[in-house]
Formats: structure tokens, C-alpha cells, sequence
């Protein structure tokens, strides 16, 4: 396994990353876009922190318990939900200006909405996650499309009684955080809030997988039998990381539901679930380090499709970036199923046993 | 819970629901005729899940591989023949149809047998995961493309029966009050001869056998003399095959469009995991079962929650009966 003093040295990198980036976009005229020839923008880097920590979420329980689901973006969604409907819905379902006014509020609502979430996951986790394989990973993809519907449906109560969800409109409105009086916006503000806890999520993770907790996920991804003879209560382990899974997702979608200010059901959508897949097997999922990666890749390859495609083709539409983007990502799951970040390190490795001086071998 | 709770919870839920559909029908007045009809729509779009879920099983079968491109094999069927018909050709509706059917059919299975060979058979080797997600990469590829070719506005394809009448429309029938368009009974006759073609492909000939051996065993089947890579080619063609057929019928009956692929692929997921992703009748049935009941409760609530129902039956059978809803035995995987 990787020390520890490697995951050290990577959060510091990281940190630095983060925290030149935004120094960057604060301390130039011409902000962080203009590093990238405006191709990544500021607004894009915030999405890939608010992603990691979804990623981080289904890596520990695709990667380490290699339980798979692929309904993470519904939980991600009711995370948004829980905060926009209790913010910006406020006064149509009667809280008290005390309350929904309050800056406590919306910060209160991200606990409350991981709490929700981790409940609910338990309650559903438990008898899906006895089942193994596709049959798991289908069991979750019915699950996250039912919650997709119930949000473009309003829970299936009549708009014209209550308008929760606000249907295929989705919801508009959810105010800005703050600390005080303290707003934690422009998106300089709100960029560190989203990093920082993406990165605490990488450091729980992280610790997550080099404790006892962590082994006995290990040990249930390499056999379920193995693992439940040596006294590792299997369903318990995997219920837990499921709940924690969702729980990260929630947590996401909260940030998510501040920065964006406005909520729409595709953004949580079966899609949507699959691209966090996605996201995840181009990072690796074997390790905690692939989420930030992956997400990055992802971003940075879509970004770049969307601002030069049309340099190599004439003509070009967003149909052709949908194409060449499938293009890469077969190609990507070709030529490294275990993801980009170990490609890299396997051919940084090969690369340098060839410079190696002869005379050593 | 104890074994009889078990195996009694879900003819408990499933009298439940039916309970609850004919309490909410009762509600809004429905009589025999409006169920008849619900009934007989569901068939339809049943069917149509059927031959979905047949193409998902046979790839499984062989490859072990759950394929979300399906769809897309159904939508460039239905797509490339309503593309074909609407050309101006000096021959005749009738011919001009065949001859858009045959090209959707030929060139939907030779897209089928690409995609294994330049996606599938270069990972072969690779986790299920990262297949899955291989799939999904190519499903992506075929709609974009497919976006690119047809643009966004869905396409139109007249009902075959209005080749053989002088009808601008297609011919409805009204039993008992009950509507059926005739294409419907173009989809029904078109499945039959399909899993009927199927049934006899794999029972009576030699590659048909093959397929099957190397499904239950790839090894023994390689020592016979098998090539499993060859199979694994086989099995999408055919599997493209099937869906371009059921997109082929379908297209009188919507109208085509680019993006329609990943509802139909899902709810083939469906059918095939109701009866058992194992067995290709049992698949069959599964997605009849399907249609019947999801358009019973879509049209005993609201059409907006049409898909729920789908996927709650999904997670009850997935729960409950994960061998499929036919199948007896406890076992649910194969060894």
C-alpha cells in the first residue's frame, strides 16, 4: 500500500494548486482564465472541486468495497434539493423569516441535508447492497432514476397544491452562503469553501481507507466469503460506506445548490450518475487520489473540445464535441482500465527504466 | 425473515399494486374498456422492450458484458429507415420500404459488428466496469453521430399498412371499443417471427449451439474448437440485428428521433432483469410484463410518473426475485 508520507506530500500539492489558483484569478487583471487562453475558466475549477468530493465519495465505495452504483447523482441531488427547497421555498412552506433569513440557516440545512441523505441511504442500502454485480448496479440505477423523476415530477404532488421541486423548471433563487455578515461570494469567496472541503473530504477518505475500516473494505472487494469467514461483518461494512458515500454527495450537492443558485432535474439525472462513473474509472478508482484527477480530466477534456473542436473541423456543432468526447473516452478505457492517473505512473515508470544507465542491468 | 415471508412478499406486493390501480381507477371511472386499452398499449410497448431485452441477453449471455448501446442499435433502425423512405426513388412505396428496411437491418449489424471489434475486442480483457462504461462511451458516439447526420427533429415513417390500402392512415380497428392500430399487429407478427427465428437458431443449428456453449462454459467451448472472440463478434451482430428489427417496426409507431435510444435501452434493462437476463423467453415475457403494468399505472396516476413504476418493479424483482420472476430456483448466478 502507499505510505502515508506520499498522501502528505500530495494534499500539500494539492493545497498549493488550489490556493495558486486563486490568488491568481484575485491578484491579476486578467484572472485565471486567461492562464488557460480562456479554454478553463475560474467558474469550471469550482465545478471539479465540487465533483471531487462526489468522486472521492464513489471511489471509496466502488474502488476500496468495489460496490458499484450508478445512481450517485441522485444523491448528490437531494442534497441540492434539501437546501433549495428549504431556502429558496421558504416562505411557501411557512418557516419563519427567523429561521429562513438566518445566515446559520443554509449551513445548518448542509448538515441536516447529509444527515436526511445518510438515513435515507441506510434504509435503502441495506437490502440493495446484499445484491452483487450488475444486478447491484442496476438496483442503483432504478433507484437514482426514481429519485430523478420524483424531482422533475415534484415528488408527484399537483404543482397547483405545493410547488416543492418546481418540476422540469427546477428551482431558482437559493441564496448566496455567509458567515455573519460575511458573504462567501464572488466565486473567489465561495472557490476556497468548495476546495477546502473537497480536500478535508480527500484527508477523511483517506483515512478512512488506512484504518481498520479501510482493510475490511479491502478485504470485501477482494471476496465477500473470504472476508465474512475471517469475522468482517460484510453488510455492515457495506451499508456504512454506502451511507458515507451519499453522505459526500449530499454535502456536493449543497455547495452545489449556493454556487449555481439555481436547481434543474437534469443536472441529477441517470446521465448524469453516469458521468460520475465515468469520472471516476478515468481516475482510478483504486485510489482516493484518482477522484480529483479523473474529475479534472473530464473537465479538461470537454472544455477543450468545447473551445478548439472547431479549429479542427469546419463547421463543427456540439454534437461533434458530444462525438469526439465518446471517442476519447473509449479510447481512454482502452488503453488504461485502471484508470489515467496509474497509466501515467506506468509509463513514467517504464519511461524511466530505459533512461536507466545500461551498466546496471 | 423466514423463508415463507420470503417467497410469500412479493405475490403480496404485487396484489398490492394491482389493488391500488384498480382503487385509483375506480376513482376516475374507469370501466373494462379503459383498462382493455391500457392492457393493450402496454403490450405494445412491451414487445418493443422485449426485443431490447433479448439483444441485452443474448450479448450477456456470451460476453458476460451488459450493453448500454442496445438502444442505440434500435434508434439507428428506425432512424436509417425512415432516412431511406423519405428519399425520392423512382420505385414504388412498397419496394422503396423494403429496400429502407433491408439497408437499416444490414447497416445497423455491420455498425454492431464494428463497435465489438474496434471497442469491445481490443479491452476484452478489461474489468466488467470499465466494458460497461466502454458501451456507454460508444453509446454516446453513435447518438452524437446520429445527432449529426438526422439533426434534432425527429423523423417520420407512414405505417406499413398504408402501402397495401388506399388510406393516408393507418387502419384502426375498434373491438369492444378498444383501439388497435394496425402497425401493432406489425410489431406482435415481427417479434413472433424474430424470437421465433432465434429460438430456432440457437436449438437447431451448429453456431447457434456454439453461441450457447460458450456461453455456459468458455473454456470447454474453446477446447471443442469454439473461438470465443468469434462468438463475442456473433453476439453483437446479432444483438444489433434484433434491435434494428424492433426499431424498424417501432418507427410507424413514434416518431424517430436521435436521443431515443437511452429510454428504450433502460427499459430493456428492465425486461431482461424481470425474467432473469438469462433466459431469452423468460426475457420476452419480462418485458410484456412490463409494458402491461407501467401503463396500467401511468394510466391509473399521471403519465409524468410513467417511468417510476418501471423502475420500482426493478428494484422489487431485483430485491425479491433476482433470479427473474419465472424462474424457480434459488440460484441467481451462474457458477
Amino acid at each position: 500500500m502507499k505510505s502515508n508520507r506520499r498522501d502528505i506530500v500530495g494534499i500539500i500539492l494539492l493545497s498549493a494548486l488550489v490556493l495558486f489558483i486563486g490568488l491568481y484569478e484575485t491578484r491579476t487583471e486578467a484572472g485565471f482564465s486567461s492562464l488557460t487562453n480562456g479554454i478553463i475558466t475560474f467558474d469550471t475549477i469550482v465545478r471539479v472541486g465540487l465533483l471531487t468530493t462526489v468522486v472521492v465519495g464513489l471511489n471509496l465505495l466502488m474502488g476500496f468495497a468495489g460496490q458499484i452504483s450508478l445512481g450517485q447523482a441522485s444523491f448528490y441531488g437531494l442534497g441540492a434539493y434539501f437546501t433549495g427547497i428549504l431556502t429558496a421555498r421558504a416562505s411557501t412552506i411557512g418557516l419563519p423569516p427567523f429561521i429562513a433569513d438566518g445566515w446559520w440557516w443554509p449551513w445548518l440545512l448542509m448538515l441536516g441535508g447529509m444527515i436526511v441523505t445518510g438515513i435515507f441511504a441506510y434504509f435503502v442500502g441495506r437490502p440493495i447492497l446484499r445484491l452483487k454485480g450488475h444486478y447491484l448496479g442496476l438496483a442503483t440505477l432504478g433507484l437514482g432514476v426514481v429519485i430523478a423523476i420524483l424531482f422533475r415530477e415534484n415528488f408527484g404532488i399537483s404543482p397547483t397544491t405545493l410547488s416543492l421541486t418546481g418540476g422540469g423548471d427546477g428551482i431558482a433563487g437559493v441564496p448566496r452562503l455567509r458567515i455573519g455578515s460575511f458573504e462567501l461570494w464572488p466565486v473567489a469567496r465561495y472557490y476556497y469553501l468548495v476546495w477546502i472541503v473537497a480536500i478535508l473530504g480527500i484527508i477523511l477518505a483517506l483515512n478512512i481507507v488506512n484504518s481498520r475500516v479501510g482493510r475490511a473494505l479491502r478485504a470485501l472487494n477482494a471476496s465477500d466469503i473470504a472476508a465474512e469467514t475471517i469475522g468482517i461483518d460484510t453488510s455492515h461494512y457495506k451499508t456504512w460506506v454506502f451511507v458515507i458515500s451519499t453522505m459526500y454527495a449530499s454535502l456536493a450537492g449543497s455547495l452545489y445548490a449556493h454556487f449555481q443558485s439555481a436547481l434543474s432535474p437534469p443536472t441529477f439525472d441517470f446521465v448524469a450518475s453516469l458521468e460520475l462513473v465515468v469520472m471516476a474509472a478515468v481516475g482510478g478508482m483504486a485510489s482516493i487520489w484518482g477522484a480529483p484527477f479523473g474529475v479534472a480530466v473530464i473537465f479538461s477534456i470537454r472544455e477543450l473540445l468545447r473551445a478548439r473542436m472547431h479549429l479542427l473541423l469546419d463547421g463543427s456543432t456540439g454534437a461533434y464535441e458530444v462525438v469526439a468526447f465518446g471517442l476519447i473516452l473509449v479510447l481512454i478505457m482502452i488503453f488504461t482500465p485502471d484508470g489515467v492517473l496509474k497509466g501515467f505512473t506506468n509509463l513514467i515508470a517504464k519511461l524511466s527504466a530505459k533512461l536507466r544507465p545500461r551498466a546496471q542491468l | 425473515m423466514s423463508a415463507i415471508a420470503r417467497k410469500l412478499t412479493p405475490f403480496i406486493i404485487f396484489i398490492a399494486l394491482i389493488v391500488v390501480i384498480i382503487f385509483l381507477g375506480n376513482r376516475r371511472d374507469f370501466g373494462p374498456q379503459q383498462y382493455g386499452q391500457f392492457i393493450l398499449d402496454g403490450i405494445r410497448g412491451g414487445t418493443i422492450y422485449a426485443l431490447v431485452a433479448l439483444g441485452l441477453v443474448v450479448i450477456h449471455n456470451v460476453t458476460g458484458i451488459v450493453n448500454f448501446a442496445q438502444g442505440a442499435f434500435v434508434m439507428l433502425g428506425a432512424m436509417i429507415t425512415a432516412d431511406v423512405y423519405s428519399r425520392e426513388w423512382p420505385i414504388g412505396d412498397t419496394p422503396k420500404m423494403i429496400v429502407a428496411i433491408l439497408i437499416a437491418v444490414v447497416v445497423t449489424t455491420i455498425i454492431g459488428i464494428l463497435f465489438e471489434r474496434l471497442a469491445i475486442y481490443p479491452a476484452r480483457n478489461a474489468s466488467p466496469l470499465t466494458l460497461i462504461i466502454i458501451t456507454v462511451g460508444a453509446y454516446i458516439v453513435l447518438q452524437g453521430l446520429a445527432l449529426i447526420y438526422w439533426g434534432s427533429g425527429a423523423q417520420r415513417l407512414p405505417a406499413f399498412s398504408t402501402l397495401f390500402s388506399e388510406n393516408a392512415r393507418d387502419t384502426i380497428y375498434r373491438p369492444l371499443g378498444i383501439v388497435i392500430k394496425e402497425q401493432s399487429f406489425w410489431i406482435w407478427g415481427t417479434a413472433a417471427i424474430a424470437m421465433g427465428s432465434l429460438a430456432w437458431f440457437f436449438n437447431r443449428t451448429i453456431l447457434g449451439k456454439a453461441l450457447r456453449a460458450c456461453a455456459i462454459n468458455p473454456k470447454a467451448a474453446r477446447l471443442m474448437g469454439i473461438s470465443p472472440n468469434r462468438m463475442s463478434m456473433l453476439s453483437f451482430a446479432l444483438a444489433a440485428l434484433i434491435g434494428a428489427i424492433a426499431g424498424v417496426v417501432l418507427a410507424p409507431a413514434t416518431s424517430p428521433i436521435y436521443d431515443m435510444g437511452l429510454r428504450l435501452g433502460l427499459k430493456g434493462f428492465v425486461a431482461a432483469i424481470i425474467g432473469g437476463f438469462v433466459s431469452a423467453p423468460a426475457a420476452v415475457i419480462g418485458g410484456i410484463f412490463l409494458g402491461i403494468i407501467e401503463n396500467l399505472a401511468a394510466g391509473v396516476t399521471n403519465s409524468g410518473l410513467k417511468d417510476i413504476f418501471a423502475f420500482i418493479i426493478l428494484i422489487l424483482v431485483l430485491l425479491y426475485r433476482p433470479q427473474g420472476i419465472l424462474n424457480n430456483s434459488d440460484v441467481t448466478e451462474k457458477v
